[in-house]
């Protein structure tokens, strides 16, 4: 085995996409890199003091500040003449990235630093026990979105992240998952020779959180992107550059395998509001393989 | 060189001789002009720095964090609700033990809504971890920037320093300052140096988690550190004398202490405005002085009981509240005291001044009147009781 810039002993869950996808994410960066990362899961699981799997340089600061804390790296590292030979990687989970933190990310965007934010999407607050976000999918089953006799769930759909970073005019944004490894790290490699500022959205499942067997994680990742509900798409410079074309599955068969979506399984009506999003996304992004040779 | 500046220019003036190498602010009165003069001046090309323009202060706080983390020297400055919005990064910033320099135009915190000086912005941080500064006048101000620095940067400290100045009456006030020259702040602060930072040549994880085993001891050293820097302050102060002939204790300063019956203790601009009452009633033989208080933190308590040891009345003007409790200068002055046999006969409380109400020399002479030997709780000066009528029904 190579040796990785994220070093393995941490306490990350058996089954965590996202410690997966943080690896693969890091390796394809190399080592000049330095990583910003908002408080939550990873860095609580790779930085129990007096260890760190981290074998760049890497900063902790607050939940929710870590596109503003890169921004003063990179503006440090601009000073000092650096700007060309350095990686800087900003990264947090969903509820960091998409909610406490949008207005940190945001001006991160605006402002124009060089800098690649990743968001690690586990579609809830997994770190404090699996509360909702604004990137918990509609219907979904939380602790604070809990189905009961008069809820099905979370009420919302995601957050269109990758069409507001995108409304920010930056020349790359991206939707990746840790189901498909190779397509993750050509995106960051993709992002990190560009200029300017990036944002990649990683879906990385969560065993706890969505109650799927540990040993299902890329299988549950892969579903995901094959149902149509978690496009892989890429935006250069505001305009849909390209897009992983699927053979849609129903939705029933990704919805199946997780907790989270227990309560919707004997509920028609309910799985065709789900699939009917797969669908509007399939068509918005033409994921369809038939589309593209029709 | 001695020119007439306003506050905000001379603070402006005196970052661009410490050579930031990151600035980063957003807007809030009376802070405006200071990070208006320093980005004129990075726009001429007189300071080579990164100038960030950010969303909030609670960025900006955290651009200088991540500057000051890889290696190079950072500013900002805010004030009232900028400060309350910077809070949760200034206390990461302190136990990150990261030097960053910050000024703070002190003052009101909203409701209600009150852009004018007094101190409870600053003094609500002062649990912060950060080494807090109040200056009196102008060119105090410009002076405790340059220790600032140097102290903050210095090796053994590590911390984060923040300049306390009146909102408006410093900050928008003109006053002849003597600007120290480029070489004679080269020669005091050397660039800055840190034995961490963020280097790829060099991998650290900073900022990790931090379980029961170790919290406890990051804290204590934390506050060992200001004791520290309680005994490093009048070093750095006596270095800076050789350097720019201006003298300072850094702490403490005394004002006619020597034969004082009554002494007030205070912080910031009012501090002038006592001293010219003193000058006044010692012209008709009364035994009144000033103990100003520069260091809120560290508190220096062995400076402020050998000052106040053999005075009989004292008072303690705070310009800040602690709401439901004793004033905040003001149950620190009393600690200082406690358990000890030699103290003053009574220590007072006073309340002037807040959200800008003018503190005169009547509104001073009223607190020597009102010092006659018994302790009261807070006592309010230039309340207006008829504001406090009002009739709901």
């Amino acid at each position: 085995m190579t040796e990785t810039l994220f070093a393995p002993g941490h306490t990350a869950c058996a089954g965590c996409g996202q410690s997966m996808a943080a690896r693969l994410v890091l390796d394809a960066a190399g080592p000049n890199t330095i990583i910003v990362n908002n408080t939550g899961c990873l860095e609580v699981f790779s930085t129990k003091y007096p260890e760190s799997s981290w074998r760049v340089p890497f900063i902790h600061s607050l939940f929710e500040n870590a596109a503003a804390v890169a921004s003063g790296v990179e503006s440090a590292i601009k000073y000092l003449g650096k700007a060309d030979s350095i990686n800087i990687i900003a990264q947090g989970g969903d509820g960091s990235s998409a909610d406490i933190g949008l207005q940190a990310l945001s001006g991160m965007l605006e402002r124009g630093h060089n800098i690649l934010y990743v968001c690690y999407d586990n579609e809830a607050y997994m770190n404090t026990g699996v509360q909702r976000s604004g990137l918990t999918p509609f219907d979904t089953n939380t602790t604070t979105s809990p189905a009961g006799a008069s809820s099905l769930g979370n009420l919302r759909p995601k957050k269109p992240m990758p069409e507001i970073t995108n409304a920010h005019g930056i020349p790359y944004v991206a939707t990746a998952s840790s189901g498909f490894a190779q397509d993750l790290q050509r995106k960051v490699k993709k992002a990190l020779s560009i200029k300017g500022p990036k944002y990649i959205q990683v879906h990385v499942p969560c065993p706890l959180g969505w109650r799927h067997e540990t040993n299902l994680t890329l299988v549950v990742a892969k579903l995901a992107v094959e149902t149509g509900l978690y496009p892989l798409i890429e935006y250069e410079f505001g305009l849909l550059s390209n897009r992983r074309q699927i053979t849609p599955k129903p939705v029933e068969e990704y919805l199946k395998l997780q907790g989270r979506f227990k309560h919707l399984l004997n509920k028609p009506e309910e799985l065709k509001k789900i699939q009917e999003i797969a669908d509007n996304n399939i068509k918005k992004y033409g994921l369809k393989v038939e589309a593209q040779q029709a | 060189m001695k020119e007439l500046l306003e506050g905000s220019m001379a603070v402006a003036e005196i970052i661009k001789r410490c050579k930031p190498g990151v600035i980063s602010a957003y807007p809030i009165t009376p802070q405006t002009h200071i990070v208006e003069g320093l980005a004129q001046i990075v726009a001429d090309g007189q300071l080579n720095a990164q100038f960030v323009n950010v969303e909030s202060e609670h960025s900006a706080a955290s651009v200088v964090l991540g500057a000051v983390a890889t290696g190079v020297r950072a500013y900002t400055a805010t004030s009232s609700q900028g400060l309350f919005y910077m809070a949760e990064v200034l206390y990461n910033i302190a136990g990150m033990r990261l030097p960053v320099i910050m000024t703070t135009a002190a003052r009101a915190i909203s409701a209600p809504i009150n852009i004018w000086n007094d101190h409870q912005d600053a003094v609500s941080l002062r649990d912060s971890g950060w080494i807090q500064f109040h200056a009196e006048d102008i060119q105090e101000v410009v002076d405790l920037h340059l220790i600032a620095y140097k102290l903050g940067e210095d090796k053994s400290i590590m911390l984060p320093v923040m300049v306390c100045m009146d909102g408006f009456i410093l900050t928008h006030g003109l006053e002849t300052v003597d600007m120290p020259t480029q070489e004679q702040v080269d020669k005091f602060l050397p660039p800055y140096k840190p034995p961490y930072k963020l280097d790829v040549e060099n991998p650290l994880t900073l900022g990790p988690l931090v379980d029961p085993e170790y919290y406890m001891e990051a804290r204590y050293a934390l506050n060992e550190t200001h004791k520290e820097a309680l005994a490093l302050i009048p070093k750095l102060t006596a270095e800076f004398s050789k350097v720019f002939g201006r003298t300072y204790n850094g702490l403490v300063e005394g004002y006619q202490l020597k034969d004082a019956e009554k002494v007030i203790v205070a912080m910031g601009s009012v501090c002038g405005t006592i001293k010219e009452v003193i000058d006044e009633l010692r012209v008709k033989g009364k035994k009144v002085g000033l103990l100003k208080v520069t260091s809120l933190r560290p508190f220096p308590v062995d400076e402020i009981y050998t000052a106040l040891k053999n005075i009989p009345k004292v008072a303690v003007i705070d310009r800040a509240l602690s709401l439901g409790s004793f004033a905040p200068l003001h149950v620190e002055v009393k600690a200082v005291f406690s358990g000890k046999t030699k103290k003053p006969q009574s220590i007072n409380s006073f309340v002037v001044g807040l959200g800008g109400r003018d503190i005169t020399k009547d509104s001073i002479k009223e607190i020597f009147r009102l010092m006659n030997g018994k302790e009261k709780g807070i006592e309010f000066i230039d309340l207006k009781p008829e504001l406090l009528k009002e009739n709901y029904d």
